[in-house]
């Protein structure tokens, strides 16, 4: 992750800001005077380290969308860097191009070969048109089905890492369409017989979350988000204003302890103070530790009823009356 | 079209827009009553005409008696525009002598998240329960056509702009299970602007729930058809309005992914015309055929016969 001074901070991590100002100051007191200070930089080492775990103790539903948006957040190719050994990356859909928003390849989990698959965002201003934000194409979710189904054949687990504001809404993605890639992997994803765990680990938009975010276990990492819409584009369309995102994120409940509460994820995966950016090491540990976890009871399942289960698990999803 | 139409306002649950609705019953009625300024006609020279006898075409502004629009299964007489219809009159024009059996009508929705846009969502069914027979933006029904059986899915698009939400899930996936039960093949016929944003995550979950059963109905052998008419967008056409073993559509519905106005502000660009018509999507490959509505359930016994010939 970024040392300061070349961390961002958001609005309400200027408070740490302030802190790592005043290490500096006294830093260069000691320097010039040659007084020790390391006591009270000590102190406010300290000081940040309660600062982050305050922070994301009391965050509205509206903050954890923006932290989940963190310049310095993690992406996939970040846990996949720091999970898994001699990853393969794999290119292309096999038929128009290879979508750089979605990367995917085998690699192994302590030994064990599995195909990871993700939503990749850029994490400068080049990389990030390069990645299209994290918004995939029709060819995007086409790769990612093949990769599933290469994994399928020889009898390896899945995990896919869902990261993107949405699906790429362009003029191409409706030619080539958009619509009907996502709907063949929500219904492949059903049918495949090897162990599907998915992780929502920033933004978990719509259709195009959705598109990679059908398995076996589903995880959400603690500062994510998952819903049907972006709360802008929600509050754009209820609210007919651009200025209520912060109440549409409210109203969607779209936090991972509230999708966790309506049993539409199976776990919160927690990450270190104050939000995964601020230790990759540590975030992508315990999220390892958490896939393993899945992976190991759902191995426990046979093929058949695995798929089996996996339908009987998203047909219980939903709330109605019967009169 | 000359004009373009927001049909994500309908999502919002708001009914009262005439702009947006240029094909209701209630707008066919109403395009009648003089809105323009410049009228020189004093009141007692008036003369009274009932209303809802006459309506105009949206497209090409041709006029003619309700009755005969009806007649032509609300298909322009002269440039074959076909207005929006709602689940009742599929299933008459679908169904033998007009006859059949609906089915799960006990489902209802319900606020279980307490969720309030503008309006509180219970507060918004209630509305629409009070004013209209609809207990949902879909309903079901079993019958014949031309003797042989199927299962007709359809949705109401005044209900909420026929957004696809818990209620909607499971009615077609208790449909689904019925086909199962009575070897019968699917129809679904889709109208919506996409998931039901109320409902938040759980109308997401719909996308998989739904094709999760069509996983089961697949392996029971039973055909699937997806008829998508206008407007079929997000949720449905990223999930069930796409997985049709056959997919097909009504002549010049409006049918993608994302809607025409998020488009053109991501690209900003304008749109080709005949973008996301049915005519682009059989073009570029994701339709099976265009059906006429006239000749919708002569194609149905058709497909159905040469699925169990």
């Amino acid at each position: 992750m970024p040392q300061y001074p070349n961390r961002q901070f958001l609005d309400f991590e200027q408070p740490i800001k302030t802190l790592y100002e005043e290490i500096d100051k006294l830093k260069q007191t000691a320097e010039k005077s040659k007084i020790d200070m390391s006591e009270g930089i000590k102190k406010l080492e300290a000081a940040i380290e309660d600062k982050r775990k305050e922070i994301t103790s009391h965050l509205t539903p509206w903050q954890r969308v923006q932290l989940s948006r963190h310049p310095d957040r993690p992406y996939t190719l970040k846990y996949i860097d720091k999970m898994i050994d001699s990853f393969l990356e794999l290119h292309g859909d096999r038929n128009i191009k290879d979508d750089k928003a979605m990367v995917g390849g085998f690699g192994q989990l302590d030994g064990e070969t599995v195909m990871f698959i993700g939503q990749q965002k850029g994490i400068n201003t080049k990389l990030r048109q390069l990645r299209n934000f994290g918004m995939a194409n029709p060819e995007g979710y086409r790769k990612a089905l093949r990769l599933m189904r290469l994994a399928e054949k020889f009898n390896k687990p899945i995990v896919t890492l869902i990261d993107t504001p949405g699906a790429f809404p362009g003029l191409e993605a409706e030619e080539r369409g958009q619509g009907e890639a996502i709907a063949r992997n929500i219904y492949e994803m059903m049918r495949l017989k090897v162990p599907v765990i998915c992780v929502i680990i920033g933004e978990g938009a719509s259709g195009g979350a959705l598109g990679i975010g059908v398995g076996d276990k589903i995880l959400m990492m603690e500062n994510a988000w998952y819903t049907v819409i972006s709360p802008e584009n929600c509050s754009a369309i209820l609210w007919r204003s651009w200025e209520k995102k912060e109440v549409a994120a409210e109203q969607l409940k779209l936090t991972a302890k509230d999708m966790h509460g309506f049993g539409l994820v199976d776990e919160i995966v927690p990450e270190p103070a104050g939000g995964a950016h601020w230790d990759y090491d540590q975030a992508a540990a315990i999220l390892k530790a958490h896939i393993k976890k899945a992976l190991q009871e759902i191995k426990q399942v046979a093929p058949e009823k695995r798929m089996e289960d996996r339908i009987e698990k998203f047909s219980k999803m939903g709330f109605w009356d019967e009169r | 079209m000359k004009k373009e139409e927001d049909f994500e306002s309908n999502l919002a649950g708001e009914a009262d827009n005439d702009a947006n609705h240029p094909d209701t019953a209630e707008s066919r009625e109403r395009w009648f009553r003089r809105l323009r300024k410049g009228i020189t006609t004093t009141t007692s020279e008036k003369k009274e005409t009932p209303e809802g006898l006459w309506s105009k075409c949206p497209e090409c502004n041709y006029i003619c008696t309700t009755t005969e629009l009806e007649e032509s299964l609300y298909v322009c007489p002269k440039c074959n525009y076909h207005h929006r219809i709602g689940s009742e009159d599929y299933f008459k024009i679908i169904f033998d002598e007009e006859q059949f059996t609906a089915l799960f009508e006990n489902i209802y929705s319900k606020d279980f998240l307490g969720f309030t846009d503008l309006k509180p969502y219970q507060k918004r069914l209630d509305e629409i329960h009070s004013k209209t027979d609809l207990k949902d933006s879909m309903r079901v029904a079993t019958g014949n056509v031309n003797g042989k059986g199927l299962v007709v899915a359809a949705m109401d698009f005044e209900f909420i702009g026929g957004s696809l939400g818990s209620v909607m899930g499971e009615k077609f996936a208790r449909a689904v299970d019925y086909c199962i039960e009575h070897k019968l093949p699917y129809l679904v016929i889709s109208k919506s602007g996409g998931a039901r944003m109320m409902e938040s995550a759980f109308s997401l979950m719909q996308l998989a729930k739904t094709s999760g059963k069509l996983s089961q109905l697949s392996d029971a052998g039973l055909p699937f058809i997806s008829l998508m008419t206008d407007p079929t967008f997000g949720g449905i056409s990223a999930s069930f309005g796409m997985l049709g073993d056959l997919n097909i559509a009504e002549p010049g519905a409006l049918i993608g992914f994302a809607g025409p106005r998020v488009i053109k502000e991501t690209i900003k660009k304008d749109l080709p015309p005949g973008f996301q018509r049915s005519e682009f999507l059989l073009e570029h490959g994701f339709l099976d055929f265009i059906v006429d509505r006239k000749v919708l359930k002569d194609k149905l016994a058709q497909l159905i016969t040469l699925f169990q010939g």
